[in-house]
Order: C-alpha cells, then structure tokens, then sequence
C-alpha cells in the first residue's frame, strides 16, 4: 500500500463525514428558520389558472363565490382554504387580520359544518372579503390542498402566482407575498 | 385448556393474515356494488399516495382526504374513465408526488437504476479484491541476501 493509496483511503471517510454533516446542519437549521420542510408538498398549480367551482356562503356572512368572480378581480386576491376544527387556522386568524388590511383575503371553509365555520369567522372579527363553504372539500382537491390551513396568491385574471401550506402571518406576507405583488 | 391456549395464537393468527388483506375503507358503504370494478378502484387507490400520512396509499389511509380521493377514484371507475385517465387527473392537481411509484424519468433515473448501479458496482470492487489476492511469487534470493538471512537467523 503506497502512501497516494493510503492518503486517500484516509481522506475519502473524513471529506464524506465533513460533507454529510454540512448537509445534515444545514437542513436542520432551514427546517428551524422554515425555510425547509421535509413534508412539504409541491403544488403544480402555481402558475396555472385557477379551477372551475361554485360555492355557497356561510350563514350570515354573504353569498359565497365563484372561478368567474375571482377571474374578474383586478386586485391580487389572497385566497385562504381554513376550517373552524383546525388549529393551526385559529392561530393564524390575527396574522390573516393583519394581512387583511393590505390585501384583499377571501375564505374557503374546508370541510366544515357551515354554522361553525361561521361562528369561527365571526368570533374575534372576520379578516375575509368574501366566504365560501367547499362543505365536502371537492373543490380544494380541484386546487391541490392537502390540508388546511393553505393559502394561494389569485393574480386577476385568476391565476395562481403563489402558495403556501403553513399558517401565515405579516412576516410570512412580507417575505413571500408583498414582493410577488409588486411584479403585477 | 387445550383449545382455550390455543385461541389467542388463532385470534394472532386470524389478525396477521387478515391484517395483510385489510383494505381501508372505513365503510363497506364505500364500495362499488360491482365487484370488478371496485377491485380496479382499489388497484388504483394502492398507488396513490395519501397525501396527509405520506408513506401509505390512499387505500390504506383513513384520513378524511384519502377517504375523498377514494371516492373520486370510484366515481370515475364508474364513470368509465381508464386507469392512465384516473392518475391523470391526480397528478394534475396533485403533482407526481402522489403516485406512490415514481414514473422512470431523467430525474427518476438514479432512483430506479441505484440497485442496478449497486450490484456493478459491488461486482467491480469484489474482481478486483480477488485479482489482488492472488500470490506473487517472490524471486528466489540472491547469494547475499541468503547470506545476510543466515546471520541474522543466527545460523553459521
């Protein structure tokens, strides 16, 4: 054994160690900041126009939407798939207030008893525009949710531009949402 | 006694066998009355992946979305639409990620081809262990080294 066979028999272990754990510290320190998570789900909607649906409202709270009402917006539309049984989605609600006040947000109750999703809407103070019941989550398979709470940025004309699978909050709007709004 | 030990290794028994069968679906209401097509639906909901739980089929999930796309995988067995149709619509909406078997493509490729690569490259290090043990006859010492062996073993 000659000592060029030697060096990198002892070299090879101690750079593939060193490279396994840059990438294991690195990955662990994305899924602390959230920049990386493991069960996170590629959406392929995003870029494409947003599904054909029909919704009813909640009581008390309007008439529900439709594809066609969202197309025809001329503001981005931050569109907000919640339930009142989720908690992640009570969590998330003063976050969505705040973003409320930047952007329009309109509400899909996901599988969800009308008369709670309206409760749930209305106790601390509604941050939708506009609330819709998919009361058997047909048409949240249509966008490709996997859960809730799940967001999608609408560009008017209806399509999608962005989404996201994690509760949001005014940080999350102002390091993913704000600057995808300004290219519009 | 006899048959009283014997029952818990039957009941062990029954749950191991039928627990390899066991299918999802949460209620037989589910099912499609006909039996081919309800066996084609399964079939397909196997390789599905659940989307909630990640690492099981929607067949063998009973998450409320596993329970949804198995029903929209039935009303479409229903409705007459073919198998590549079914997965089709999923993978539009879902990505490639909820076929459970990723289709071989250039991304694909090392995934599919790593036992093929494993066992070269396992042959290759193996033929060339064995060609590396085979004895090399030294060459028979000289008149000096044989005398230099003598006095150090000690030998006049």
């Amino acid at each position: 054994m000659n000592a060029t066979r030697r060096g990198i028999l002892t070299a090879v272990p101690i750079i593939g160690a060193g490279v396994l754990g840059v990438g294991f510290w690195r990955m662990l320190s994305d899924m602390r900041s959230g920049a990386f998570d493991p069960r996170a789900i590629k959406n392929p909607n995003v870029g494409k126009p947003i599904p054909s649906f029909a919704m009813p409202g909640l009581p008390g709270l309007g008439d529900g939407f439709t594809d066609a009402e969202l197309r025809a917006q001329h503001r981005p539309v931050l569109v907000n798939f919640f339930a009142s049984w989720c908690i992640p989605c009570v969590a998330e609600m003063p976050g969505l207030r705040a973003i409320s006040r930047n952007m329009p947000i309109w509400g899909i109750a996901y599988e969800d008893k009308p008369e709670n999703a309206a409760g749930f809407v209305q106790r601390d103070g509604s941050p939708y525009a506009r609330v819709a019941s998919d009361r058997h989550g047909r048409v949240a398979i249509d966008w490709g949710v996997t859960g809730v709470p799940e967001s999608f940025l609408v560009a008017p004309g209806g399509r999608i531009i962005w989404h996201g699978s994690a509760a949001l909050d005014p940080q999350i709007y102002e390091a993913e949402i704000r600057p995808r709004l300004a290219g519009l | 006694m006899k048959a009283s030990r014997r029952f818990p290794a039957l009941l062990l028994a029954a749950g191991l066998i039928g627990g390899g069968v066991a299918l999802a679906v949460d209620d037989p209401a589910e099912m499609l009355p006909n039996p081919a097509q309800e066996k084609r639906a399964e079939a397909i909901g196997a390789h599905l992946r659940c989307l909630v739980c990640q690492n099981e089929s929607i067949e063998d999930s009973s998450a409320p979305l596993a329970r949804d796309l198995r029903k929209v995988v039935r009303e479409q067995v229903s409705a007459g639409k073919s198998d590549q149709q079914i997965m089709d619509w999923m993978t539009e909406r879902y990505g490639e990620f909820i076929r459970l078997a990723p289709q071989f493509s250039w991304s694909t490729a090392l995934l599919w081809l790593m036992p093929a690569l494993a066992l070269v490259a396992g042959l290759v290090i193996a033929w060339r262990a064995t060609k590396r043990r085979t004895v090399v006859t030294p060459a028979p010492l000289t008149d000096d080294e044989r005398a230099r062996l003598d006095a150090l073993s000690g030998r006049e």
